[in-house]
Parts: C-alpha cells; sequence; structure tokens
C-alpha cells in the first residue's frame, strides 16, 4: 500500500511539472523594456539575427538578406517556411519562447499574431523613421493594435490585371488595351472563349483558395469605393452591388464554353498563376511577383503580356490589393538593437532601391517607386503606379484567416455558390460575418 | 525458546514477502514509467488543455471550462465531419471485412500459386499509409495521373477534371486508396483467425455429407468470430481516426465535403481557430467515443459458445 501512495505522489509531482510548463510560457514582455533603450540605427556589433519568412516570396528575400551581410557586420541568418506551415510553426516556437529575431509573414496574417503578442513593440522606432510617411502604410497599419506599432513593410506584392496579347490578337481584340471595367473584361474573356482553342480559356480562378481569391476580387470593389468589411474588420459587407456584378460576370464566364479554364472549381491555390503563365488563358487578375517572370520569358520568345490595373464596375477607376509579407521583431528576441539595425536599413531609400527596383521586384517605398524605376519596363511602371496612387487596401482583422484565408472558410463557399452554384449572397455574407464576430 | 524460533520465522516469512513485493514493484517499474510518461501525463494535459483558453500563439491563458465544449458544439462542421466519418467507417469496414475474408478463403490452403498471390495481396501494406496517398494523389492527377484520361475515355469525367473534385467521388477515391492499402493486412489476419480451425471439424462435416457453403456458415462463421471482431476493432477505430489519406488527397475539401473529426481537430489547432482548446476538448470527446464503441465490440469477442 505504502508503495502505492509513493507512486501517486511521484505522479502527482510529475503531473504538477508538466502544468508549470505552459506556464513558464506566459512571461514575456521583457522584449519591449530592451526596445524603449534602442535608438537610431540600432546597433551593428557582429551579432547573428534570425530571419523567417514564407517561400512564395523565397526569391525577394534571399536578394535582402545578402545584401545586408556584405555591408555590416551583423549577419542576418536566412530561414524559409513552407507558405501552409507558416501558422503552426510560428505558434510552436512561440509557445517554446524560440522565435527567431525577425519573423515576417503574410499581411493578412500579422493582425492576428500582433494581436497575440508575438511581436516587439516599436512604435517610438517606427515614429522616428525620417521617411514613415514614404513607407507602404497598409503594412504598418495591419501590425498596429490599440496604438502600438509592431510592424513594417518587408515584402509588397499586388494584384493587377494581366492578358495575353497573342491571345487578342488571334481573337481581334486590340492587344494593346486591357479590360477598364469588369464589363470589359467579362466581354473580352468571352472573346477568347469563343477561340474555340483547345485548352485555351477565357479567364481562370482559383475557387478553393480563399487567400487567391480575396487578392482578386477585392480590388475591384474597393475601386468602386465600396468596401468589403466594416472598419473593425468584425462585419462582412460582401453584398454590395459591386461584388455581386464580379461574382455574376464569373457565373456567366462559367457558362460559357471554355468561359473559365478547366480546374477553376477545384483550384487550391497551390498552381492558379501556372495556366495564365503556360498561355492557356485570356485575361485574370494576377500577382505582380509572378509577372516578372513572364516578362523574362517574353524576352525569350514567350506570348506577351499586358498588365493594367484591376478596375471596379465603372471605366476611370482602380484599386489593388496591397498584399505580400510585413515584418516585426518577435518577442523572443534577444537582439533588439541588432534586429532594429536590419529592419531600418531596409526602410531607406537606397536600400529599397538596391534590393528591389534594381532586381525588377516592388519596393515597398513610395519615393523608391517614383525614382528609381525610371529605365524600367513601362508595364513595371504600371505595377508601380497602384502603390503610388494609394488607392490600394490592406482588409484587416483578427479573423480574417479563419473568414477568408482557410480551407473550407465561409468565402470560399461564398464564392463557390455564387459562380457555380445558385449561391444566395446575403445568407453567405452572414455566415462570413459570424466567422469574423466569433470569439 | 519456541516462541522466539516462531516469531523469527514469521518475521523472516514476512521480510521475505516484502522483498518479493519490492523486486515485483521493481520489475513493474519500467513498464509503469512508459505509462505514466506516455499515457498518463498526455492524457491529463489533454484534460488541462481542454478546459482552458490555449491559443495557438498565445499559449495557456487559464481556465475556462467548459467554454471550449460549448464553442466545439457550437461549430458548423462538427454535426458534418461526424456524419462523414461515419459514413466513411461504414464503408471502409464492410468493404474491407469483407474482402479480407474473401481472400483470407482464397489463400488459406498452401501450394505455389497461393504463395505468389499472397504476397502480392500483402505487398501494398509494406508502404506507408502517407506513401500510398502520395502516390494515388498523382494518379488522380489530371495534369500527371492516368485516372482522368481512362475516365475520360469512357465517358465518366469531363476531359481535365479530376475525380477529387466532387465530395461523393473524392469518397470513393480515399476509399480505394484504403482497400488497395489494407486488404491484405485484413487478409493475414483472417487467415491466421482460418488456420487456428481445427481440420477434423471440416472432415466430420464433409462426412456429414454438408456443402461448401453449410460448413461456411456452420463452422468457419462461428470459430471465426473472435478473429472478425478483432478485425472490426481495428478497423472500425482506424476509420473513425483517419487522417493522413484524407489530409493528402483533399484536404477537407472540396469546400469541406470530407472532413473527418480528426481532420477538424487539426483545423481547429492550425488552420481555421488556431484554439489549441477546443482540438483539445475535440480530441477528448473522440477519445470519450472511441472508449465506449469499442467496449461494446469487445462484448462480441467474449466466447459465449462455451
Amino acid at each position: 500500500m505504502k508503495s502505492f501512495k509513493q507512486a501517486g505522489r511521484i505522479l502527482a509531482g510529475v503531473v504538477a511539472a508538466a502544468m508549470l510548463i505552459p506556464m513558464a510560457a506566459c512571461g514575456g514582455g521583457s522584449t519591449d523594456q530592451a526596445a524603449k533603450k534602442v535608438t537610431g540605427a540600432g546597433a551593428d556589433d557582429g551579432t547573428t539575427i534570425t530571419l523567417w519568412t514564407r517561400a512564395p516570396l523565397e526569391r525577394q528575400a534571399k536578394n535582402v538578406v545578402s545584401a545586408y551581410n556584405s555591408s555590416h557586420k551583423n549577419k542576418v541568418k536566412l530561414e524559409i517556411i513552407p507558405n501552409d506551415d507558416m501558422e503552426g510553426k510560428v505558434g510552436g516556437a512561440s509557445q517554446t519562447d524560440s522565435l527567431p529575431d525577425v519573423l515576417a509573414g503574410d499581411v493578412v496574417r500579422i493582425p492576428y499574431w500582433a494581436s497575440e503578442g508575438i511581436f516587439t513593440d516599436i512604435t517610438k522606432q517606427i515614429g522616428a523613421l525620417k521617411n514613415k510617411a514614404d513607407l507602404q502604410q497598409g503594412h504598418i497599419e495591419a501590425g498596429t493594435v490599440d496604438g502600438k506599432e509592431y510592424t513594417l513593410p518587408f515584402i509588397t506584392d499586388v494584384s493587377i490585371m494581366v492578358w495575353n496579347k497573342d491571345l487578342y490578337k488571334e481573337a481581334g481584340l486590340d492587344p494593346e488595351k486591357g479590360p477598364s471595367s469588369i464589363k470589359d473584361f467579362t466581354e473580352q474573356a468571352k472573346a477568347i472563349a469563343g477561340l474555340n482553342k483547345s485548352g485555351v480559356a477565357g479567364s481562370y480562378v482559383a475557387g478553393q483558395s480563399g487567400g487567391a481569391l480575396v487578392f482578386d476580387l477585392f480590388p475591384s470593389v474597393w475601386a468602386d469605393g465600396e468596401s468589403v468589411m466594416n472598419k473593425e474588420g468584425t462585419e462582412a459587407k460582401l453584398d454590395n452591388p459591386s461584388m455581386k456584378a464580379e461574382l455574376e460576370a464569373y457565373k456567366t464566364l462559367a457558362n460559357t464554353p471554355n468561359g473559365l479554364g478547366s480546374g477553376s472549381k477545384e483550384e487550391t491555390g497551390a498552381t492558379w498563376t501556372a495556366p495564365f503563365a503556360n498561355g492557356k488563358i485570356g485575361v485574370m487578375p494576377y500577382p505582380n511577383t509572378s509577372v516578372t517572370a513572364i516578362m523574362e520569358a517574353e524576352k525569350k520568345g514567350g506570348f506577351h503580356v499586358g498588365v493594367t490595373p484591376l478596375p471596379g464596375t465603372k471605366e476611370g477607376k482602380t484599386s489593388t490589393f496591397l498584399g505580400g509579407d510585413a515584418m516585426g521583431i518577435s518577442k523572443d528576441s534577444k537582439h533588439v538593437a541588432q534586429s532594429w539595425n536590419f529592419l531600418s536599413w531596409l526602410m531607406q531609400d537606397k536600400t529599397q532601391a538596391k534590393v528591389f527596383a534594381a532586381k525588377g521586384d516592388t519596393a515597398s517605398n513610395v519615393k523608391t517607386l517614383k525614382t528609381a524605376y525610371t529605365n524600367a519596363d513601362k508595364r513595371v511602371q504600371t505595377i508601380n503606379s497602384v502603390i503610388i496612387d494609394g488607392n490600394g487596401q490592406t482588409p484587416k482583422s483578427p479573423k480574417f484567416n479563419e473568414a477568408f484565408n482557410a480551407a473550407g472558410s465561409p468565402f470560399q463557399l461564398l464564392v463557390q455558390n455564387a459562380i457555380w452554384g445558385n449561391g444566395d449572397l446575403s445568407a453567405d455574407n452572414k455566415a462570413v460575418t459570424k466567422a469574423l464576430g466569433d470569439n | 525458546m519456541s516462541s522466539v524460533s516462531k516469531g523469527a520465522v514469521t518475521s523472516s516469512r514476512s521480510k521475505m514477502k516484502r522483498e518479493q513485493t519490492r523486486r515485483g514493484l521493481l520489475y513493474a517499474l519500467p513498464d509503469w514509467l512508459f505509462i505514466i510518461i506516455l499515457f498518463f501525463v498526455p492524457i491529463l494535459l489533454l484534460v488541462v488543455m481542454a478546459g482552458s483558453r490555449w491559443s495557438l500563439m498565445g499559449g495557456n491563458r487559464g481556465w475556462n471550462f467548459p467554454e471550449n465544449f460549448v464553442k466545439v458544439f457550437h461549430s458548423d462542421l462538427l454535426g458534418q465531419s461526424i456524419w462523414f466519418t461515419i459514413e466513411y467507417t461504414v464503408i471502409v469496414t464492410i468493404i474491407l471485412l469483407a474482402l479480407g475474408l474473401g481472400l483470407a478463403l482464397i489463400v488459406q490452403e498452401s501450394s505455389k500459386w497461393n504463395t505468389v498471390l499472397r504476397t502480392c495481396f500483402l505487398l501494398p501494406s509494406a508502404t506507408g499509409l502517407a506513401s500510398a496517398s502520395l502516390l494515388f494523389y498523382a494518379m488522380y492527377s489530371p495534369q500527371v495521373g492516368p485516372v482522368t484520361k481512362i475516365l475520360h475515355f469512357f465517358g465518366l469525367i469531363g476531359e481535365g477534371g479530376s475525380v477529387l473534385a466532387t465530395g461523393q467521388s473524392a469518397l470513393w477515391a480515399t476509399v480505394i486508396v484504403i482497400v488497395w492499402r489494407f486488404s491484405g493486412y485484413y487478409m493475414l489476419l483472417m487467415m491466421i483467425g482460418l488456420q487456428s480451425i481445427p481440420g477434423d471439424l471440416y472432415e466430420a462435416a464433409r462426412m456429414d455429407g454438408a456443402n461448401s457453403w453449410r460448413i461456411f456458415r456452420s463452422i468457419t462463421l462461428p470459430l471465426m468470430k473472435p478473429t472478425v471482431v478483432m478485425c472490426l476493432v481495428y478497423c472500425v477505430t482506424g476509420s473513425i481516426l483517419a487522417f493522413d489519406q484524407f489530409f493528402i488527397l483533399t484536404k477537407g475539401g472540396p469546400n469541406n465535403s470530407t472532413m473527418t473529426v480528426v481532420q477538424l481537430i487539426y483545423n481547429f489547432a492550425f488552420d481555421s481557430k488556431k484554439d489549441l482548446g477546443m482540438a483539445a476538448a475535440l480530441s477528448l470527446l473522440v477519445l470519450i467515443a472511441l472508449v465506449i464503441i469499442n467496449s461494446i465490440q469487445m462484448r462480441g469477442m467474449r466466447d459465449n459458445t462455451k
């Protein structure tokens, strides 16, 4: 009997110890103290700082890191994480206090991360940046919680409309003029569908990828001056006339032979840019980071691509989705001053010109966008103009992922119902609101 | 004098007994350590997690029982995923048990050809479930796999369509993976059961003039009952906990139509809610459901022929 009691006591001890583990993870706030002392450009003293970013933006991240490492005593160690693993990996690292010094993530995930206390408060340092007003505001706004600023833009990715000039010529359309309204878009896509070429379709949409769908569909709504959510990001407003017109356009195409590329309904986002890049699609909203590769292929004999800002239902007004990755200093960083050195260096006009503009990528600094691309392709300047004009937006809600991005999200179902079913937009909009307001 | 020796004997006897107990406990200690560390502690942690506000990023933020359970029951996907898991479990269990027994009857007798057949049937069991799923994912892919082209040839599917595109076809596509991967394994289990039936019973039945169907019904099936029930327990438990195959083939899609309960746990924890508390609460419910289902099935294993 005695030994059983003993075993019981040991068991209780083990359990108590196990329950202490999560409590230890609850500490924190120490980096905020360290951040208070950091001023100017931080410290460059030969420290190694770690940086996590996700795989889709690997090329740009590598350019940034090698430029920093060759000009500083500090060394940045870059770790690329698969897009789908990011959230789980950050969550695990957060609970064991092992986040990297600098953490970059999809800008639509940033509001949730910031509100969960993943980052160090750098309001003072961001405020002290001389060119703060030039920086892409959407990425700063995304990481602002209760007036405290946690993040700066890392890499900007915007959505624009692209069309295949070769297919346009074949269909008798003006190859130099892309769509300037939703109506144009539908008509031009239908003309391409009418070619009846094997494997060629008017447009393409990633039906099972909430992330690609918001990137494609939201800008037209913003162009019309409508909004997709209320200011707090707790209520969806997707049953507006612009959204309706846009979904109607895709429904028309879905019901047209060759209107939407095969696989549109099932596309999970893994290969959603491929059909256009392979020259099989007439016209579609597209990420600017993928246009660079198409323009490179064009020089080697690939098809000709046209670029124009995403239009609304009326001509003349355009908008874009200010996507990409924002970055901040994590709560677990032991090198806050050195990490700030990296962040503040990247925000400078000269740096942006060197690591982004010179490599054909999009800078996050408006001044660089205006000055450093004068010799660039006219289409690159079109892409830059959608950031400069200030019409672009970044949707912000702590529940954005659950309501829009996650596989099988209520927004994905809304789009599926509207394009391939007989959707009730206002009922589906309510389902999105439910996910946004859920606590 | 005598009292002294008597006392000494009892004391040495009780000493011996205590020594035996001590040694016994020592022998059992390694097992107990494993059971405590790998079984009791995780379950306790799970219970604590299920009763706490515990987000993926923010960690443990204190006790909130029963909020997580309330949230789980309010989830739109719960009913749908339970129903789908049951549908999947019933289909897979019926096919696998019938096929396992059928294959076992075919290859039961030892001959040269049967040995080859046995190996063929058992071979898919050598692949991991994840690798098998990936293999079929490639075969089902409209870009690289042959399945779309074959089905298109027979006019069963549109050009460039995918069998994973609709909920029902994705379900059956997954069932095929599981049947391919596990039928050999269940054949092996059934064969062991078949071979433990004494041959003289069959001989006696034949002498009495029973035909094959009668022999199967009155001798094979009753004596196979414990084996069949064991396979049933394995198969039902495995199907209720289905995750890998769906995670790789469909990720719960299209439009959540192939979401199993375990995938919903994953979804709560890492995808939509990022709430480990909710995920733990649902895990606990699944655990309780499994204990109940298995205890009912175990009753069938009792030998009530005696």
